[in-house]
């Protein structure tokens, strides 16, 4: 990172999705007409939107428009809790993960997810990361070293953790920790990638770090974003969906959603007009 | 105007503030007074009649030397095995509580019949095992006696390990569970290692509590002159012969009671020490 300032420029122009070259983006996850309920209340009414193969779709918004529910439907993890229901599809490789019979830890192996608040383990560092490895395979000690080695390097906290593996993850910074609970998805090799809020507890240098992470995870993994960051939604993402009060009105490429959106209500959020 | 008034105002709170803090100084020296009055008499009483026979030999008949080796070993085989079947069962029972059922009503209820549970008069507890246990088996039993002290462990250990497993923010569940981790997993390598010192501090309070207890002994253990394994036998512990020594006229009888009362005291004062060093770790971390 050679500029730590706040740069704002939108990122050079990824195809668009509906003009001819819409064939060489692949759909990793589609959400079609999703509803879904807290108890009564409706959070999301009739989403449906795209995340493509090895980009980056930020999720904008006021605060309690559904970007977060939305994110917590694409690895179910709203199923811990009895009284919250999803109603729709969601296509995972064109598969319905909605269905009942669905493997959710399959589901979760394949589609990671970091949190708002870095939730590291009470585990050292090194532990924290071979957990999750541990679940699903059974290297070699020298195999399952190199592999934390690798998520380390890959979130970029190796350098800073390398000499003591062996302390506390919660030891560590709260940028570090996040970045941390990043290497701790990327070790298990999923597909994709929910990043919820995942800086908004940090500080600016921390947030410059995990958004360079973000341009470099993508080249392997499809990412979706919240974040309630405007220019970091532009400077981190390729496609951009803006929600307001549980439905999405409108979904596009990042540049076209900052400079020209199509709706009124884009126009207003984006200029600061509420929100 | 204005001024006055506040000042006025500020006057009477700063008034009330002393008189409220004198009461609680207060409140804090008087229960504190009596703590320390026991720990004294039992300080003077007691030490006095430490010596390495109480340690090394048997209850003896009145007028005759002798020390309290049976009722200690009872009363540590007794809490080993209350402590062995209460535990598991109370972290279960917890465990079952705060995580696979903490929206069910089964577990509404459970807590509520727990906290009776808790609050129970421990002689009931020694009534009720009397009346299966006793009296099916037609004598008094050392296992009689870990039984109905495990039923005054389990209580304990539920309560704690609920509360510690609440305590323990659902974030780091989510976050277990978004890696694929299945839920036993996510309970015994998160939110056990999470709660670890809280739950410790709850079987330790649990067995300071049995310690000292006599009225579930009285009906189930009995009580043993002699030193004895057999659990199948009455056992001797040391509530039950402070309880039966103290009131006998024997003054030997009577500072051995005083010296078990001592050693009790200590040991309880011990375990809530090492409960309170354990559970202010995990504040640390």
């Amino acid at each position: 990172m050679t500029n730590l300032a706040i740069h704002t420029e939108v990122k050079e122009q990824p195809p668009a999705p509906d003009a001819k070259t819409s064939d060489k983006l692949e759909e990793k996850l589609s959400v079609r007409n999703l509803n879904f309920f807290y108890g009564d209340f409706r959070g999301l009414t009739n989403v449906s939107v795209s995340l493509y193969k090895n980009k980056v779709t930020a999720f904008i918004g006021p605060s309690g428009c559904g970007k977060s529910t939305l994110l917590r439907v694409l690895n179910r993890i709203y199923d811990l809790y009895p009284n919250q229901r999803a109603e729709g599809e969601v296509l995972l490789d064109n598969e319905n993960i909605l269905v009942a019979n669905y493997d959710l830890n399959f589901l979760r192996a394949k589609v990671g997810m970091v949190f708002q608040k870095p939730t590291p383990f009470p585990m050292t560092i090194y532990e924290n990361i071979a957990f999750g490895i541990r679940l699903y395979e059974k290297p070699s000690k020298a195999d399952l070293d190199a592999r934390v080695e690798d998520a380390l390097q890959r979130s970029a906290l190796w350098d800073e953790v390398k000499d003591k593996l062996d302390a506390s993850g919660l030891s560590l910074s709260g940028g570090q920790q996040q970045r941390l609970c990043i290497a701790r998805t990327v070790a298990i090799r999923p597909e994709v990638i929910l990043l919820d809020e995942p800086c908004s507890a940090l500080d600016p240098i921390s947030t410059a770090k995990i958004e360079e992470l973000i341009d470099v995870l993508k080249k392997d993994y499809t990412i979706a974003i919240v974040t309630h960051n405007m220019q970091q939604a532009a400077r981190t993402s390729d496609y951009t969906a803006f929600m307001y009060l549980g439905e999405l009105v409108e979904f596009d490429e990042t540049s076209k959603i900052f400079t020209n959106p199509k709706e009124q209500r884009t126009q207003d959020y984006i200029t600061g007009r509420f929100g | 105007m204005a001024l006055n008034n506040t000042k006025a105002l500020y006057a009477r709170r700063r008034w009330r503030n002393k008189v409220a803090t004198v009461l609680s100084i207060g409140a804090a020296g008087f229960g504190l007074t009596w703590l320390v009055l026991i720990l004294l008499v039992l300080i003077i009483k007691g030490v006095g009649g430490l010596s390495l026979a109480v340690f090394t030999e048997m209850t003896p008949p009145p007028g005759s030397a002798g020390g309290l080796l049976n009722p200690i070993v009872g009363s540590l085989i007794l809490t080993v095995i209350a402590v062995a079947i209460g535990t598991p069962l109370g972290i279960l029972a917890g465990t079952y509580m705060a995580e696979y059922g903490r929206y069910s009503k089964l577990t509404s209820v459970v807590r509520f019949i727990n906290d009776i549970l808790l609050s129970a008069p421990s002689i009931v507890v020694g009534l009720f095992v009397y009346e299966i246990m006793v009296a099916q088996m037609g004598h008094f039993s050392a296992w009689a006696g870990a039984v109905a002290l495990a039923i005054i462990v389990i209580p304990v250990v539920v309560r704690t390990t609920e509360d510690m497993l609440l305590l323990i923010p659902n974030t780091l569940r989510e976050a277990s569970s978004a890696l694929g981790v299945p839920r036993w997993l996510v309970i015994r390598y998160v939110a056990y290692r999470a709660a670890r010192a809280g739950m410790v501090t709850g079987v330790l309070l649990a067995i300071a509590r049995i310690t000292g207890e006599t009225a579930p002994l009285l009906f189930t253990a009995l009580n043993n002159q002699f030193f004895s394994w057999d659990l199948n036998a009455p056992m001797s512990s040391l509530p039950v012969v402070i309880f039966q020594f103290a009131l006998s006229p024997y003054d030997d009888w009577q500072q051995l009671a005083w010296t078990g009362a001592f050693l009790i005291t200590v040991a309880v004062l011990g375990l809530s020490i090492l409960a309170r060093v354990l559970s202010s770790k995990k504040v640390a971390q």
